[in-house]
């Protein structure tokens, strides 16, 4: 057993399990917005806005956001581990890393509510 | 003519500052003759060369290196496999320390695979003459136990080159599947708990350069994939 302080799940199989199950948010969501963009060729201010406005699109748009989220830290903690070996660099890039995560998370709510 | 160019890793920390290449000229007389057989030639030429080798016929794994880039087994690796345009380049097999040209360091390697408990584990009272498997159950361990640890698929692994001390290893997780999945062992859940970490397993990424290589056939990404399956059914 590794014990590891700075990976998203504290275990490795949760930090597998989550990063697969937000992969298929994030591609199922990729997917809605060109699908949507491509059947709305003349999209105008009013509808765009009108979407987010909904309950659904707000639910669908937080929960890409938090994938998102949870995606990039495992993924991003994964690389530090691997190719930063001094442990003052690694802490501070996944310090920065984690810190960027919640900022681009609350800015994210902010956008979607502030519509 | 049939000259063989060889260019081989040396490195002697007892006198060498750093590594260096050195080039043999080694008449095979147009035999498709095995690497292990040239390596011989060439210590004929020079007696300081270092390799490991034991059995030569692919069954002890102490001849495993980088041969053009691709690790193997000397003794089984015939020139016809591997020489490209007349030339072989040798090196020891590549992320471990290198004691002697061709000779590592395998202790990493080992503690990766003591980590895994590599024995039966069973304290139920031994029956009168010996513990039973179905033919189903042992059929199971087929594709598991032949492995040598020769140490070619875990020094092809680029998460072993990086995490060699967290990263368990093709091999070592081979041998840990192979516990695993003998019907009269009864350490599992215990053994799954010391691997359901982000490195012991999940460190792997399913390049499969371990499949790639292995001398002996095996596949321990399948194993890997298994170890994944038990750990997530017991956790879920
Ligand atoms: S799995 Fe194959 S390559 Fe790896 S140590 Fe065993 S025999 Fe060698
Ligand atoms: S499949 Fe996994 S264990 Fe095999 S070489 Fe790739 S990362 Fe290493
Ligand atoms: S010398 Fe034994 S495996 Fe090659």
């Amino acid at each position: 057993m590794v014990t590891n302080i700075t990976n998203f799940g504290r275990s490795g199989l949760s930090d597998w399990l989550i990063q697969r199950a937000s992969a298929v948010i994030l591609a199922l969501y990729t997917l809605f917005m060109v699908g949507y963009l491509l059947l709305h060729p003349n999209l105008d201010y009013a509808t765009w806005s009108g979407l987010f406005g909904s309950t659904w699109m707000r639910i669908f748009s937080l929960l890409a956001f938090v994938s998102m989220a949870a995606h990039a830290w495992i993924g991003l903690w994964t690389v530090t581990t691997d190719y930063l070996k001094p442990t003052a660099i690694r802490i501070a890039v996944q310090a920065v890393i984690i810190l960027a995560i919640f900022v681009f998370l609350v800015w994210g709510v902010q956008v979607l509510w502030g519509a | 003519m049939s000259m063989l160019q060889v260019s081989v890793y040396r490195y002697n920390p007892e006198t060498d500052s750093a590594p260096y290449m050195q080039e043999f000229q080694v008449d095979t007389q147009g035999r498709d003759v095995m690497v292990l057989n040239v390596l011989a030639m060439i210590k004929e030429q020079d007696s300081s060369m270092a390799y490991r080798r034991s059995c030569r016929e692919g069954v002890c794994g102490s001849d495993g290196m980088n041969m053009n880039g691709k690790n193997g087994l000397a003794c089984i690796t015939p020139l016809s496999e591997v020489v490209k345009g007349g030339k072989l380049t040798l090196r020891p097999l590549p992320g471990l320390p290198v004691i002697r040209d061709l000779v590592v360091d395998m202790a990493l390697f080992y503690k990766q695979y003591e980590r895994i408990q590599p024995y039966l584990q069973n304290d139920t009272p031994e029956p009168a003459i010996e513990r039973l498997q179905s033919p189903e159950d042992r059929d199971k361990l087929d594709g598991l136990y032949e492995c040598i640890l020769c140490a070619c698929c875990s020094t092809s692994c680029p998460s072993f080159w990086w995490n060699p001390d967290k990263f368990v290893g093709p091999a070592g997780l081979l041998q840990a599947y192979r516990f695993l999945a003998d019907s009269r062992d009864e350490a599992t859940s215990e053994r799954l708990a010391e691997l359901e970490d982000p490195f012991s397993v999940f460190r792997c990424r399913g390049i499969m350069n371990c499949v790639a290589v292995c001398p002996k056939g095996l596949n321990p990404t399948r194993a890997i994939g298994k170890i994944r399956e038990m750990l997530l059914a017991n956790a879920t």
